[in-house]
């Protein structure tokens, strides 16, 4: 863990190296050695507690968590008093590095745990491993591949946000008056909680008897519109309140690559005759190449979380059609308990997501390295 | 030489051409038909909460024409002016959400833009060697967190929370949401420390400023305004976050989205209150959205423009 020694004169300054006394340095390594020590031995008082070979613990696990703090510190104050120069250099990253250790590191290695076993909340009989079993269940579940096929729909409707995104991007571009105020006005969307959005659009405005889109779709002729009821309208209307909250984010992406385009080019593009139709297409899309795929692969990865709207709005109905992967392994907890399934459902949807948008990111690269 | 001198009626041509004309009215109709879908469902959801039972049925939209306003929803939160003094548990309920929220997203955002910035700048000026990784890989390590779904550690989450006796409570939220924004803080800051020059730094070391020194003196002050896109960033994903908040908290720490969604679930037309509620609830955002867009749209923008 202690080898982030930065490589000796190859950072970007040139420091004059203080030279560290003998004493601190080895009241250094007392200090790091000393947390450490007590770290350790707090995590197996508590394994051993737990167990029920020692009778002597804590009540509850938050003592370790002092502990390690009190270790990361001791690591952190250790650095700099053995390092010098160097240790403060690392003690800027240390915190951020420990953390994210501490709350994503250790959590994946205990949900893979958690993933093999049979783990029920509700259940008084505690966990028992139990092997694949989970995996074996979850490739007989025709709901959970039912939401990963929804998901496919989900994802490829971003191509839609990217579509009209661009053409407010273009809007708010153009030479208008009072274009602040249609800049806030768009991006106002997106700072809306989805939960608040499921109520004001998904639950009041969409209501079949009272919502005034309902009143709309009756004035023009559609007799008992109902935008849940059947799997079709109801996923299309998940992906529109999905739509009208991201559609902004995109849009400022985008309309920050338009504002950076050379004004030459395009000034360039005028002279020489080209109409605007033929200066979007061959100068301006090209050009946005960069910036679009960013907002995209972004969109995409935020996309593949979506669950907030489901389980508000339709609670992944009627019959699964709107489910996603989050709700539905949202509801796998909720209504059963059922942690050691949920969490290999989880899991597996993980490595899913891995290798989806590494392959996007090959892709993006080479794609990128084509054009340039 | 000849020189061209335009006409006015020449320019007044040229400017007001049929065509011309034809463009500007659809680029202002489009824009005008997107603000309306931007902020009917906005006004929709104030205008509901100030109407009642009969108003609804009859989707009455416009407030003093098609009907008139009533308290009723806001009383129903103990907001309205004649239940404002009185004592009311659902407005009680509502100011400890409103405060658990508040708690959990700036603090939250606190956490992460302090530790973000150290590890952004860190990362961006000196060079680091963790066994066979380099800067190049901490930064991408940090930044993959941001395809991690929230469902894959909710349930461990859970569990050790439950060991850890932070299960609804406030700490343990903004543990997850620091977690949660770390790596778009880092993400931004990276962008804001690379645009400023190292030289600044360099001057401060031969004036004898030590790294800390020279980092909270001269850095910090001038990468301020990013530091502030960053964390109001970070407060408006903290404030919307349902996910974690539904399983993480009950009873003490529960934030405004539970509320709301634990609301959302009584059917019936006591659509007022509801209104109301979501109206209160998202009124900080769209006074931030209002305000502090330049800094939101700053925050967005980092790094995805070259």
């Amino acid at each position: 863990m202690e080898n982030s020694l930065p490589l000796a004169g190859d950072h970007q300054f040139a420091l004059a190296s203080h030279g560290v006394s003998a004493r601190r340095q080895n009241a250094g390594r007392v200090l790091i050695a000393l947390t450490s020590l007590v770290f350790v031995v707090a995590f197996f008082l508590q394994v051993l507690h737990t167990i029920g070979t020692l009778s002597i613990g804590f009540e509850t696990w938050r003592p370790v968590l002092y502990a390690y703090l009190l270790w990361a510190v001791g690591l952190g104050t250790g650095q700099v008093m053995i390092r010098g120069e160097h240790g403060h250099q690392a003690a800027f990253l240390l915190p951020a590095l420990l953390f994210t250790v501490a709350v994503v590191i250790f959590p994946t290695f205990f949900g893979l745990y958690i993933a093999f076993t049979d783990w029920n909340l509700s259940s008084l009989t505690g966990s028992h491993f139990n092997g694949l079993d989970n995996l074996s269940a979850l490739l007989h579940d025709a709901f959970f591949w039912n939401a990963l096929s929804n998901m496919v729909y989900y994802v490829l409707s971003v191509s839609v946000q990217y579509a009209i995104a661009f053409g407010l991007a273009l809007l708010l571009n153009a030479d208008i008056r009072a274009r602040k105020f249609f800049r806030v006005v768009f991006l106002l969307p997106f700072m809306l909680s989805p939960v608040a959005v499921s109520w004001m659009i998904g639950k009041s405005i969409m209501e079949y008897r009272f919502g005034p889109m309902a009143t709309l779709a009756r004035h023009l002729g559609w007799g008992s519109p109902a935008f849940f009821a059947t799997p079709w309208i109801s996923r299309i209307s998940i992906i529109a309140m999905d739509s009208w909250v991201w559609i902004p984010f995109i849009m400022v992406l985008l309309l920050a690559g338009l504002q950076s385009l050379p004004g030459e080019v395009l000034e360039a593009a005028k002279v020489d005759g080209a109409n605007a139709w033929q200066t979007f297409w061959k100068i301006t899309f090209p050009l946005m190449g960069f910036v679009s795929i960013t907002a995209v692969i972004i969109r995409i990865i935020f996309e593949l979380k979506l669950a907030d709207i489901v389980i508000n709005v339709t609670a992944g109905g009627p019959g699964g059609a709107t489910d996603t992967v989050s709700s539905f392994i949202y509801r796998e907890y909720r209504d059963r308990s059922n942690v050691g399934y949920g969490t290999m459902l989880a899991v597996f949807y993980l490595v899913l997501i891995i290798i989806f948008v590494t392959l996007l990111l090959n892709f993006a690269a080479r794609w990128m390295r084509k054009v340039a | 030489m000849a020189t061209y001198a335009p006409s006015l009626l020449g320019v007044l041509r040229l400017r007001y051409r049929p065509k011309r004309i034809f463009g500007r009215v659809l680029i202002y109709s489009a824009l005008l038909l997107w603000t309306f879908i931007c902020l009917f469902p906005i006004y929709w959801t104030i205008s509901t909460s100030f109407k009642v039972a009969v108003d609804v049925t009859h989707g009455h939209l416009i407030p003093w024409l098609d009907f008139q306003p009533s308290w009723k929803g806001w009383r129903s939160l103990g907001l309205s002016p004649d239940t404002i003094g009185e004592i009311s548990n659902p407005r009680e309920e509502f100011l400890q959400r409103f405060e658990n929220s508040i708690v959990a997203s700036v603090g939250a955002s606190l956490v992460a833009c302090t530790i973000g910035s150290l590890a952004a700048y860190g990362l961006n000026r000196f060079k680091y060697k963790f066994g066979p990784w380099r800067n190049k890989d901490i930064s991408f390590f940090f930044l993959s967190q941001l395809i991690l779904p929230p469902v894959v550690l909710a349930l461990p989450f859970l569990v050790l929370y439950r060991e850890l006796a932070l299960l609804d409570t406030k700490v343990g939220l903004i543990l997850v949401y620091t977690l949660m924004v770390l790596p778009i803080v880092i993400w931004v800051m990276r962008d804001q420390f690379a645009a400023i020059p190292t030289e600044l730094e360099e001057a401060a070391f031969i004036d004898g400023a030590s790294v800390w020194g020279a980092f909270f003196r001269i850095v910090v002050p001038i990468a301020l305004p990013g530091m502030v896109a960053s964390f109001i960033l970070s407060v408006i994903l903290c404030w919307n976050e349902y996910f974690f908040a539904s399983l993480l908290t009950s009873t003490d720490a529960k934030t405004l989205p539970v509320m709301v969604a634990s609301q959302t679930g009584s059917q019936g037309i006591d659509w007022w209150s509801m209104a109301a509620l979501s109206s209160a609830a998202i009124a900080p955002l769209v006074f931030i959205g209002i305000f502090l867009e330049r800094y939101i749209v700053k925050g967005l923008t980092a790094g995805a423009v070259k």
